[in-house]
């Protein structure tokens, strides 16, 4: 095997397996559930792509053949993390609903800022009613 | 040298996931829950990718992309039981 792909390869290793510690340390350690978001988001993504890009790379250079597996795996990994995390704040927002903060460690006391808009947060909004037929 | 990286990889992820398992049984919102059970699923296909690597082995892409697919649904479909009590309406 080529060896810069060998270094290449265990770089990316190391790289996407600190990244997912660090994600789930964030996890642990962070004071309440929207700060505890972001580390599980960001940095255990990457992490993963990583150790993806490092396997798409193992394999041609190992003699198999390229695959478009785990690029496929890492895009819809990419796409869909900000959504799961959206809809995990948005259902702890509603669950908290407008001023109390189960977790007020992070210093969100009060109730959520003011929008500055003449209309409030648009996840409180009442959904419209559609006509069925 | 992949070897080493390898072993330290492994041992990562499954600090990782122990961490998360904490998470899970410990966090104070339903929120906490269903967000390490997330991670947990994320830091499992990372495992699996690791373990195909080992293996040198191209078998375990399904199964990574399945898990990937099957972790996003069920986050989903938890937030939404949350949200309305339902989860097909």
């Amino acid at each position: 095997m080529n060896p810069i792909a060998e270094i290449v390869v265990s770089l990316l290793i190391v790289i996407g397996g600190s990244f997912a510690l660090i994600g789930s340390w964030g996890l642990v350690k962070l004071p309440s559930l929207m700060t505890r978001l972001h580390g599980p988001t960001k940095a255990t993504t990457l992490g993963v792509g990583s150790c993806l890009i490092a396997s798409m790379i193992y394999f041609p250079a190992a003699g198999g053949s390229f695959s478009a597996h785990e690029l496929l795996i890492t895009l819809f990994l990419f796409v869909s993390a900000p959504i799961s995390a959206n809809m995990i704040a948005k259902a702890h927002l509603h669950r908290q609903g407008w001023s109390i903060d189960p977790n007020p460690e992070d210093a969100i006391k009060g109730a959520l800022p003011n929008t500055g808009g003449p209309t409030g947060w648009a996840t409180f909004w009442k959904p419209r009613d559609e006509p069925d037929e | 040298m992949i070897g080493l990286a390898l072993q330290f990889g492994f041992a990562c992820i499954a600090t990782a996931a122990m961490l998360n398992m904490w998470r899970l049984l410990a966090g104070p919102t339903r929120g906490d829950r269903i967000l390490a059970l997330d991670t947990l699923t994320i830091n499992a296909i990372a495992l699996i990718v690791l373990f195909g690597i080992n293996e040198t082995s191209a078998t375990y892409f399904e199964a990574a992309l399945l898990l990937a697919m099957v972790g996003f649904v069920g986050t989903v479909a938890y937030c939404r039981f949350l949200l309305r009590g339902d989860i097909v309406e």
